[in-house]
């Protein structure tokens, strides 16, 4: 493996289970079978199996975390984190990153077809829950042979999974890095998930979520995806990217697209729309709403655990700010957790998880050092 | 070592359970984590020293000590360290109390503003004084707070704080003739019960 060019070209496998009358029952109380999960691994699993590593995705992200699929100019989502030598040193580690259930990147999801009906499920999908998505991977990391994770981590919706695995599996989680997330969604978090959810059902191509084979309710999804990427940023961030800047000299006085900031949302929202199931932006917005891991949630009372956590948040990250992951750091300071937070200066607001390389690298690579000594 | 850490060092336990407020780089938690097998525990505001503590393999977290204080559990620690921190915290009485109920014993370190240096410089140049323990312009000073060790002793007293032991640090070592005048820094172990050492 050339260390120069990471990871080279990956692979996306597949992991059916729940076949038959085994179907993998819900939160809800609800059951989903079969369940496909697409993921892909990076670096080698050793003998003892004690070096694997689940990397959860966020909201929008897929399996392909690193490396380069055949033909792709863009590498993996968390390319920069995942490889030879990096934060996630795939030298040393077996990382493992899936699609969650719900998703539309090869999991299984409202865009999947319902074996039962030969139909896509569309709404007749169960809701599904940040839980679902975990125990889904749960039994994609058994089929691997893995008994205990030396890692869970992510950050958003990833280190939602980081958190719930921990409450649902504690024997199987040697340390949880939980990145610019929550324990619990707040009010503004599902404010702006619903607002969200609306602009794609008053889409009218939307119908219901009956829009397979038919126009595609682009207009939804993109405005959908445009809120979103405002809470992503920061104003700072916004004003050194944008600040007022024109697309041409002057206002023309119409409602084209006059400011940079504008045309950016709309590309952004544009290109979303061809990558992205509009249904699935319902399954998965609803999942992190109904997320809460709040006190005896995450870690029950007088329950002894042995992960070992490593939170990180950021300073000028709006959407889910710093305060959110200091009381889970209250709350394992008094479960008695080995625990370490970082609070990382940085003005690009939520996206400094993707962005702020250098201070997440140190920590995690010598917080992962660290844990597989000390199991090892 | 260093001579406050190295006193320090020796009134720990091997195995306590220690809480360092202000830990910086978090060389004294390693040091006792390499010798004496403690479960450490720092609490640091400073970005870049966070980085230095996780490179040492250390749980620490980013806060200053006021809030990083908040979620211990009474009595969760054998030892909390407040060393050469204490003259920068805002509420020097709430911090000490807050300490004494998480830790069984508080270990407070900090510059005698006593010392002899100092009041010549005072006294004799008629300028705050800028030594050895107290290398700060009155403009740059992290300290919000200038004492004596003998200021500190009636501060205990006063708060009904148990002063279990006292450590006159000198130039290289420990030393006992007039303290107050001669002694760079004090280390002070504190309870909060009555159970008096000395």
């Amino acid at each position: 493996m050339n260390k120069e060019k990471g990871l080279g070209v990956v692979e996306t496998k597949y992991f059916t289970f729940a076949k038959g009358k085994d179907k993998l029952l819900l939160e809800s109380s609800q059951s989903l079978g079969p369940i496909t999960l697409a993921y892909e691994t990076y670096g080698s699993l050793n003998d003892q199996k004690s070096n694997a590593i689940l990397v959860g995705h966020a909201l929008s992200g897929d399996a392909h975390a690193a490396g380069f699929k055949d033909g792709d100019k863009k590498p993996g989502w968390w390319d920069s984190m995942i490889g030879p030598g990096k934060a996630f040193d795939t030298d040393k580690y077996f990382v493992i990153c899936s699609n969650v259930i719900g998703g539309c990147k090869g999991s299984t999801g409202p865009s999947s077809i319902n074996p039962e009906t030969n139909e896509p499920y569309a709404l007749n999908f169960p809701i599904i829950t940040i839980s679902d998505m975990v125990r889904a991977q749960k039994c994609l990391i058994d089929s691997l042979g893995i008994k205990k994770l030396l890692c869970v981590s992510g950050g958003s919706m990833g280190g939602m999974q980081a958190l719930a695995w921990v409450a649902l599996f504690p024997e199987a989680v040697g340390s949880s890095i939980p990145i610019a997330t929550t324990w619990k969604h707040s009010p503004q978090q599902i404010a702006f998930d619903e607002v969200g959810r609306q602009a794609v059902m008053a889409d009218p191509s939307w119908k219901n979520g009956n829009y397979y084979g038919g126009g595609l309710p682009q207009r939804g999804l993109a405005v959908a995806r445009m809120i979103g990427h405002i809470t992503y940023m920061s104003d700072e961030s916004m004003e050194e990217k944008f600040s007022r800047k024109l697309k041409e000299s002057n206002y023309t006085f119409t409602f084209k697209t006059d400011f940079e900031v504008e045309g950016y949302l709309r590309y952004r929202g544009d290109s979303f729309v061809k990558r992205f199931d509009a249904n699935s932006y319902l399954y998965i917005t609803k999942a992190m709403d109904y997320f809460d891991l709040s006190a005896g949630k995450l870690i029950t009372q007088g329950q002894k655990i042995d992960t070992r956590f490593l939170v990180i948040a950021f300073q000028s990250d709006w959407l889910y700010p710093p305060y959110q992951s200091r009381e889970i750091i209250h709350f394992l300071k008094m479960c008695h957790v080995d625990a370490t937070y970082c609070e990382i200066q940085s003005s690009y607001g939520h996206d400094a998880f993707l962005l702020e390389v250098p201070e997440q690298t140190h920590l995690i690579k010598h917080f992962l050092k660290t844990t597989f000594e000390s199991i090892s | 070592m260093r001579l406050d850490h190295e006193i320090i060092y020796k009134i720990i336990e091997p195995k306590a359970r220690v809480l360092d407020l202000g830990c910086g780089n978090g060389d004294l938690l390693d040091k006792l984590v390499q010798g004496k097998n403690i479960k450490a525990q720092g609490i640091e505001l400073n970005e870049d020293a966070i980085y230095k503590c996780v490179e040492k393999g250390l749980s620490v977290f980013h806060s200053d000590i006021e809030s990083g204080l908040i979620g211990f559990p009474n009595k969760s620690n054998d030892y909390v360290i407040l060393n050469q921190s204490l003259q920068e915290t805002r509420n020097i009485t709430l911090v000490i109390q807050e300490a004494l109920r998480v830790g069984h014993k508080v270990i407070i370190g900090f510059p005698n503003f006593a010392q002899l240096a100092s009041r010549s410089m005072v006294f004799f140049q008629g300028k705050v004084p800028i030594t050895k323990s107290l290398p700060y312009r009155w403009y740059n000073t992290p300290n919000l707070h200038f004492l004596s060790l003998t200021d500190f002793i009636d501060f205990c007293n006063n708060n009904k704080f148990t002063i279990l032991e006292k450590h006159f640090l000198g130039k290289n070592k420990e030393i006992n003739f007039l303290p107050n005048l001669f002694a760079h820094n004090g280390v002070f172990v504190i309870s909060a019960n009555n159970n008096k050492v000395q």
